[in-house]
């Protein structure tokens, strides 16, 4: 009989392994119970309303929307034709910026908030355990990204279904695919831009194992999220490029050709993956090996 | 076969010491060394006072015996079993309130209990909701379970985190200065709960800078100075170790010195109506008669036991002042 078996027999305490989700859920409560999550997704929400009404007001005199300026995917001229095109402009247009934001401020705020704040010690006394706060962690930053994304996505569509007529579409490649379809390719889209913060998440979430101040990661995050779309645009370091988790990004318009081109879509997300794996294992390093002084 | 009897040394033996450390030390990176070699034995069933001033490394040592801070040498062991390797199976059954409470003040009362009780995976959800019931009742926090934390006064958030040591039963309780920013009949409360735990068999572990709150409810107590163990002990041993004094009052404040010197009493000192001395080798009653006989106006007469704080300056040569 282990001194295991012995403290057990002590308290009379037998345990479910699934009570360990209960940190999950509670996590997922927490997380979105803080005014400052409501506030982001307020701010994502609001994005397709303004671009809607933007292109709405632009093309009340029968004119074309946007001028094809040549940068990202050029949904925005279609929407007048067909409001689920909102849904894919409002997802281009957050990506880059709003997206990677929202994610970076609860990536790093998850372990240097709770740090910051104190409540880490406790959730580790009680005991929590470091390898399972951190997966927890890491699992309600990834439920986040998906629920910002769609987020995005169900108000473009709202809006885009109020402004706009709804109807068939006409894919990047000039096909027409049914309305049925294209809310499928439009669901999927939103998958894959969720999948395309998975790198985002696990980088602030190493961040954020690294200071006791929550505000220090958030910022240093967005910080870097900013940096990378910097160097990301200057031609001459054209050989880092392919390693920036940002790099593939608006490779998800490829789902809109028929047939699908899948080759940059599935370097996206191996490169995301990649970034999960790697700043996942350094948070990881990291976090059991710290001194816990907060 | 030695392998795995050398990774559980003692095993089999039920712990007579719910907390022993041997040779603990921790140095912080700058190079300071907050514990310094401590060999610290806590009985079962004890209320064992952590004493010592400001920055003595009290804190230091309840992180490192809650697997928070790895020590830099020596080991730790709770509840029979070694620490931080063992947090899995000693935590669930320890109770701790370090360094003043941490809530997420957007939540109620109720829901940070709630949010802690989810993390210790040994917590029953079924019986979750009575439990946190039970232990906000237990702090007298009921009335104001549903407000939000950060509109708790200093006290309340104080009795949310002693209510969240005690979500489930426990064997250990750590409890970190537990009736700071509590009021005189907070203080009370708290000292009365700590007696009914400890009555109920719960060892706890209490540090706190009121040497008179140690005197009140521990049973047994250690000293600790810039990172070292000065003694430890049962209370009354420790106060026993420090000499009381004889204390007279009387409106005769000159005669009554000249004649206790003539007794043999030493240290003689009077201010005002108090004389005091020495305790003397002889019969109190004695001292009595003479003081009578030499026409002395007694109003009492009385041997003052020795308080901690006398105990803490005489071992530590200095007053409860922050460490340097």
């Amino acid at each position: 009989m282990s001194r295991a078996d012995v403290l057990e027999a002590d308290t009379g305490r037998r345990t479910n392994p699934l009570w360990s989700l209960g940190l999950l859920r509670s996590e997922l409560v927490t997380t979105v119970r803080r005014w400052r999550t409501l506030a982001l997704l307020g701010v994502l929400a609001a994005v397709p309303v303004l671009v809607g009404i933007a292109v709405r007001i632009e093309t009340r005199g029968g004119g074309s929307a946007g001028g094809g300026s040549g940068e990202g995917p050029a949904f925005i001229t279609q929407i007048t034709n067909n409001g689920l095109f909102l849904v894919f402009t409002a997802l281009a247009a957050t990506l880059p910026f709003f997206l990677p934001m929202a994610v970076g401020v609860v990536a790093g705020d998850a372990i240097a908030g709770e740090a910051g704040a104190g409540t880490l010690r406790y959730l580790l006394v009680a005991p929590a355990g470091r390898t399972r706060l951190l997966l927890t962690k890491y699992a309600t930053v990834l439920a986040f990204c998906l629920l910002a994304t769609l987020v995005v996505a169900v108000s473009a569509l709202i809006v885009g279904a109020l402004l706009f007529p709804m109807g068939e579409l006409t894919t990047i490649s000039g096909t027409r695919i049914s309305f049925a379809e294209g809310l499928g390719r439009a669901l999927l889209i939103a998958l894959v831009v969720a999948a395309s913060l998975v790198g985002v998440a696990a980088l602030g979430l190493f961040v954020s194992t690294l200071t006791n101040s929550g505000i220090a990661a958030m910022a240093t995050t967005v910080g870097l999220v900013i940096t990378v779309q910097i160097v990301d645009q200057i031609p001459q370091l054209h050989a880092l490029q392919p390693y920036l988790f940002s790099h593939y990004w608006l490779s998800f318009a490829d789902l809109m050709r028929d047939p699908v081109y899948w080759d940059d879509l599935v370097r996206n997300l191996g490169l995301q993956g990649l970034y999960a794996v790697v700043f996942g294992s350094a948070a990881w390093a990291r976090f059991t090996a710290k001194d816990i002084s907060a | 076969m030695d392998a795995p009897s050398a990774a559980r040394p003692g095993q089999g033996d039920v712990p007579a010491s719910v907390i022993a450390t041997r040779g603990l030390t921790k140095r912080y990176r700058g190079g300071q060394l907050a514990v310094d070699g401590l060999d610290l034995t806590v009985p079962a069933g004890s209320v064992f006072g952590f004493l010592g001033p400001n920055g003595s490394g009290k804190t230091t040592t309840i992180r490192m015996l809650m697997g928070l801070i790895e020590p830099t040498a020596g080991t730790a062991r709770v509840l029979g079993r070694p620490m931080p390797r063992s947090a899995r199976t000693v935590l669930p059954q320890v109770g701790a309130l370090i360094e003043g409470p941490a809530l997420y003040g957007f939540l109620s009362g109720r829901d940070n209990l709630l949010r802690y009780d989810a993390a210790d995976p040994t917590a029953d959800p079924r019986t979750r909701r009575a439990r946190v019931a039970a232990a906000l009742d237990r702090v007298g926090l009921a009335a104001a379970a549903g407000k939000k934390a950060k509109a708790y006064s200093l006290g309340m958030k104080q009795r949310l985190g002693l209510a969240a040591a005690l979500l489930q039963p426990r064997r250990l309780l750590v409890l970190d200065e537990p009736t700071n920013g509590l009021d005189p009949q907070g203080m009370r409360e708290i000292r009365t709960l700590i007696r009914e735990l400890a009555a109920d068999g719960t060892t706890v572990f209490l540090s706190s800078h009121l040497l008179d709150e140690i005197e009140q409810v521990c049973t047994h107590a250690a000293v600790m100075a810039q990172g070292r163990l000065v003694t430890q002990g049962a209370v009354a041993d420790l106060a026993a170790g420090a000499r009381g004094r004889l204390v007279v009052s009387t409106p005769d404040g000159a005669e009554t010195a000249r004649v206790l010197k003539e007794l043999g009493v030493g240290d003689v000192s009077a201010d005002g109506d108090r004389v005091t001395g020495e305790p003397p080798e002889r019969d109190l009653a004695e001292v009595t008669a003479a003081l009578v006989t030499a026409g002395v106006r007694v109003r009492g007469l009385t041997v003052e036991r020795a308080s901690l704080e006398d105990a803490f300056v005489a071992l530590t040569g200095e007053g409860f002042d922050v460490a340097g």
